[in-house]
């Protein structure tokens, strides 16, 4: 059997492979086989990750983080997880190929999945001109007009992003103010292409076969406008990835992995977590790295006590 | 990358004059997505090759293709069956799912 599994391959998932590697834990890492390396494979230019003073591309960086974390031994399955029992001493991991697999202690940063406005046109629109990612789909809208809908880091991000092939990029925003940092509201504001429209919800999809508009409402007072947009980008955050865990590991009120304390403790013995599905509130690479990095220490921690409990309990009694 | 490569210029002798279905796989070298994709899809290939071919398409360097097919969104998987789009797959999914999706075809 083997001694950890790390489930998820973003920033968290492969620093805390980086330190249970190093720490001879051999570790195997889950990494899906979609959405290996995370969100920030969705992402250009990432440039707020200490030391890449020039700034690095989202893939480029995990494709970093994935080697750093093989070149001590990591082994990385590209597949996905479909079952987990975690309530044992021993875990057992199920893959999508009908793998099994088994550890004495589990870290899973799964990270968190993008939330949908929940219209009814939505999902039939989707890749028609609804779209989840900027960086994907962003070329198709070259002189057109398209809707970005939210309101903090990541919605700004696109909008500014989409600039580079749209003439007009509404922002759209359910209140009067932004929750983005001051330098991506500042990029924003100073941009000629984005219009920004407060204090408006998006009510309708318009288009038969693609996207030919949306209907906003205002939540003031009540106006309905109609956009001529053939694109609409939504990023209005993103929900913790728990639906494997669910009934096993307790959650926090905000739907994140309970966790004791600044540790990575969950309430299952020798199960950690870390990364974004335990934090709701700051949620960047590098807080995720270092929350990967607490999550191998005390998994490290909680598989040295279990050995040591073996060996004492070897000894055999004196007479 | 195994799968052939289509263009513009080749698009209606290698695409819509294929005997057996053939999809297409719209992409480009900047979509993450894409290239997670990509490998499940020659394993795809590989697997049913008999019953149907998998090519790829660089929107980039062939825009009318991907114009034309209204692309807006990749990776886009369209399946042509005598010249004629049949199933339209878009975003990256796991092998299985993608499996499902093409059954008719692969089944």
């Amino acid at each position: 059997m083997r001694q950890l599994i790390i489930i998820g391959s973003g920033p968290a998932g492969y620093t805390a492979a980086i330190y249970a590697a190093r720490a001879n834990l051999q570790p195997l890492l889950i990494a899906s086989s979609v959405e290996f390396g995370g969100e920030l494979m969705k992402t250009t230019e990432v440039d707020n990750f200490p030391g890449f003073p020039e700034g690095i591309m989202g893939p480029d960086l995990m494709t970093r983080m994935q080697q750093q974390a093989e070149r001590f031994g990591t082994e990385i399955v590209y597949d996905d997880v479909t079952e987990l029992e975690l309530t044992g001493d021993v875990k057992r991991v199920t893959l999508g190929s009908g793998e099994v697999h088994e550890a004495r202690a589990v870290i899973y940063a799964t990270g968190s999945a993008y939330r949908k406005l929940g219209l009814p046109d939505e999902e039939r629109l989707s890749g028609y001109g609804v779209s989840w990612c900027a960086t994907c789909d962003g070329a198709f809208f070259r002189q057109k007009k398209v809707a970005v809908i939210g309101g903090g880091d990541s919605a700004l991000e696109e909008a500014t992003f989409l600039t580079r092939f749209a003439d007009t990029v509404y922002l759209i925003h359910r209140r009067d103010s932004f929750r983005a940092s001051a330098a991506m509201q500042d990029r924003a504001f100073a941009d000629p292409k984005i219009e920004v429209i407060w204090n408006n919800e998006v009510k309708h999809i318009y288009g038969d076969e693609k996207v030919t508009g949306i209907g906003v409402v205002d939540t003031v007072d009540g106006t309905e406008t109609t956009l001529d947009v053939q694109g609409m980008f939504v990023a209005i955050g993103a929900d913790p990835r728990t639906h494997l865990v669910h009934g096993q590991l307790d959650l926090a009120p905000e739907g994140t992995i309970a966790v004791d304390g600044r540790s990575s403790r969950t309430n299952l013995p020798g199960v950690f977590a870390a990364g974004d599905v335990i934090d709701p509130t700051y949620k960047q690479a590098a807080t995720a790295a270092g929350s990967g990095v607490v999550a191998a220490l005390d998994a490290e921690h909680y598989l040295a006590g279990l050995e040591d409990a073996e060996k004492a309990a070897a000894v055999p009694a004196s007479v | 990358m195994s799968t052939k490569e289509v263009t513009d210029a080749s698009f209606a002798d290698d695409v819509l004059a294929s005997d057996k279905p053939i999809m297409v796989d719209f992409w480009a070298e900047w979509c993450g997505p894409c290239r997670a994709v990509s490998p499940i899809l020659d394993k795809i290939a590989e697997e049913h090759a008999e019953k149907l071919s998998i090519v790829k398409l660089n929107v980039d360097d062939n825009p009318e293709t991907a114009m034309k097919y209204g692309i807006t969104s990749i990776p886009a998987m369209y399946v042509f069956k005598d010249g004629e789009v049949v199933k339209r797959v878009i975003g990256a999914k796991p092998k299985p799912a993608l499996e499902a999706d093409l059954a008719d075809f692969i089944g």
